[in-house]
């Protein structure tokens, strides 16, 4: 966990106080709409179809267990009694009142969370791995430096009014689970030749109407330079970036239209104008920042505890360990995700009671620390091995056992036309009949490692674009119809997906889901070769045509 | 959303309402012949033309405090004169979202 100081809580303190004038002027009328919208959007508050939407960021996806107890607590008081974890470690509240919103933050403020920067044409917050910290092979935890940038941005004046908003994900492994090529900014954490800490950097990934990988800009930036380097980035982008035209103003358009040659050389020649400057970052900075984040005091543990060894003979159990635990850089401790997509659920949801019990798990199991992933699963970082299987069953009653990470039914999906004002087509139901559809969970093992992303418009918001399968919503003459490609990743090896033929019905996707992994079935060579191993040998052409044959 | 400058050439081919969303809680409201706002789509004012569209949806826009964002909607008047949202859009404003919320699922 990062413990905040003085600066932090007042800044969060202050915060709140200054939207809480704000909001009351806007209900007197003093402010009108259009002077309050960008002050309530600073805040993570948007309007949606049926009311407020209300983004909390959660930095880096580490939530403690009493922040994870103060997020209940606004679903419950302020909210429907649950709430969305989003695709870049936010929390999102649907069903929330202006008049309350103050209230809430304040709430939240107490427990150190805040919706700084989760919308508006600013820097966002800064995501990262959800296994900082204990994954094995990790360079260091990247979340050190998330915290350095987050402190460096946070309403900064420079970065407060881009021509659009600006992402950035750090990773410190070498399989990447923070998406970082999928965004504005991506950040490797690596060590050069004479193993100094530096990063490769990477830039101009986004998906959206207009998707782009992220090019690697610079192999390696060391990391004293990287605040430096980053603003000369976010320079380059603050002077030729296009605020004409909300479609073309994000950093991609302008690095694919100048090219990455010429951007970088743009980019090269800011930075040698402040790279020796006050951005420079001193190593008692760096120091002081990771001296800040604690980490637990582990036990000397078995590596096979006999707990373990016991509950391998009951199948059920085996099929949500070899599912959900990765293994944890501490012999004897293993990182447990937990899934968010329960058989006919919306994907990402968490009710109040839910994160409520998680936190009462986390402080028992996981030394009070909960993370928040990209793919919209929770995750316990720190569980002794001979916990899982009490753990497990723990989990089980409260719906949250689902043994179906990275599967099929493990599905990322925006919300779609059910609450978003910008969606053209619905996404969770879409979500909910695929999950009940693949509910068996032999048969999903079978199929095995497989990502279905579903948007509800060309914003991509669930990531259709790196989805195995991706399917996107849009609308034609009135009704709902859908996109399929296939073949995309958000991994190392990003890569966009291949469009495979016209829209379908609402009513057809998972029939079209179905006829893609039953080709598969079919065409893999062995049991070992995944979807997308066989869509690589392949290509589309295969599923094009199963799909479109009967079509 | 679409936005009220973004209709200034307003044409619409049915019966159609003003709605917006409550500033205070942001629920779905639609504009009344009153002048004001109800949470009832059959209270809501029915404009046929575009003349009459445009002059409601200004009133609207000028209530700044009661609502946000207000534009023009479509909707279907029944035989029995009962009045039906013109999309899926707008159903799902009206009626809620078509998923179980985590709660109840």
């Amino acid at each position: 966990m990062y413990a905040y100081d003085e600066i932090d809580r007042t800044l969060v303190n202050e915060r709140v106080s200054e939207f809480r004038d704000q909001v009351k002027r806007r209900l007197s009328g003093e402010l009108t709409e259009d002077e309050f919208k960008i002050l309530r959007l600073q805040n993570g508050v948007y309007l949606q179809l049926h009311a407020y939407m209300f983004r909390v960021a959660i930095p880096y996806g580490t939530l403690a267990t009493n922040q994870m107890r103060a997020l209940a607590h606004v679903a419950r008081k302020y909210d429907r009694g649950y709430g969305h974890f989003t695709t870049r470690q936010n929390i999102q509240f649907n069903w929330i009142k202006l008049a309350e919103l103050p209230d809430a933050l304040e709430d939240l403020a107490k427990v150190g969370i805040h919706a700084m920067q989760t919308s508006g044409n600013n820097m966002r917050n800064v995501t990262s791995d959800q296994w900082a910290g204990v994954a094995p092979g990790e360079i260091e935890d990247p979340r050190i430096w998330s915290e350095l940038i987050r402190q460096h941005t946070t309403l900064h004046p420079e970065f407060s009014f881009l021509p659009r908003k600006f992402k950035i994900a750090i990773t410190a492994s070498d399989h990447d689970r923070a998406a970082i090529k999928i965004h504005d900014i991506g950040l490797r954490l690596i060590k050069n030749e004479k193993g100094e800490t530096g990063f490769e950097v990477l830039v101009g990934g986004g998906l959206g109407r207009t998707p782009f990988i992220a090019k690697t800009i610079k192999h390696f930036v060391h990391g004293r330079d990287i605040l430096s380097y980053i603003e000369a980035i976010l320079r380059v982008y603050n002077q030729y970036g296009r605020r004409d035209n909300i479609y073309k103003a994000r950093i991609k358009i302008l690095v694919h239209e100048l090219g990455i040659e010429k951007f970088s050389r743009e980019v090269e020649d800011e930075w040698q104008h402040i790279r020796n400057s006050s951005l420079q970052i001193d190593e008692e900075v760096i120091e002081d920042i990771r001296s800040r984040f604690t980490y637990p005091v582990y036990e000397k543990l078995p590596h096979m505890p006999d707990e373990l060894r016991q509950a391998a003979a009951d199948p059920d159990f085996e099929a949500w360990r070899k599912n959900s635990v990765a293994p944890h850089k501490v012999q004897g401790y293993s990182i447990v995700t937990i899934s968010l997509k329960p058989t006919g659920g919306p994907p990402g949801d968490a009710t109040a009671e839910q994160m409520d019990a998680l936190a009462d798990l986390a402080d028992k199991y996981s030394f009070g620390e909960i993370r928040v992933g990209h793919e919209q699963n929770l995750a316990l970082p720190h569980v002794a091995k001979r916990d899982l299987p009490a753990l497990w069953k723990a989990l089980d009653k409260l719906g949250l056992a689902t043994p179906n990470v990275n599967l099929i039914t493990d599905i990322i999906a925006c919300p779609g036309l059910d609450y978003c004002s910008l969606a053209n087509a619905r996404s969770i139901p879409i979500a909910q009949e695929l999950t009940r559809r693949f509910a068996n969970h032999e048969l999903a093992n079978l199929i095995g490692r497989l990502h279905i992303n579903i948007s509800g418009c060309i914003n991509a918001c669930g990531h259709h674009h790196v989805g195995h399968i991706g399917i996107l919503g849009v609308e034609k003459n009135g009704e709902e119809v859908y996109q399929i490609t296939i073949g995309g990743r958000a991994d190392e090896n990003a890569a966009l997906g291949t469009l495979i033929g016209p829209g379908v019905k609402f009513d057809e996707v998972a029939d079209v889901v179905e006829d893609i992994v039953e080709a598969y079935l079919a065409l893999r060579e062995r049991p070992e070769e995944l979807f997308m191993d066989t869509v690589k040998r392949l290509g589309v052409e295969p599923f094009k045509e199963r799909v479109y044959a009967t079509r | 959303m679409t936005s009220p400058l973004e209709q200034k050439k307003i044409r619409i081919a049915g019966p159609s309402v003003v709605t917006a969303n409550r500033t205070w809680d942001g629920i779905v409201v639609y504009r009344t012949a009153a002048n004001s706002w109800s949470a009832e789509l059959s209270e809501a004012a029915i404009v046929r033309n575009s003349d009459e569209a445009k002059a409601l949806l200004a009133e609207a826009v000028a209530d700044d405090v009661g609502a946000i964002g207000p534009y023009i909607a479509p909707v279907q008047i029944g035989d029995d004169g009962k009045v039906q949202p013109g999309n899926l859009r707008e159903q799902i404003r009206r009626t809620g979202v078509t998923i179980g919320q985590p709660a109840q699922v």
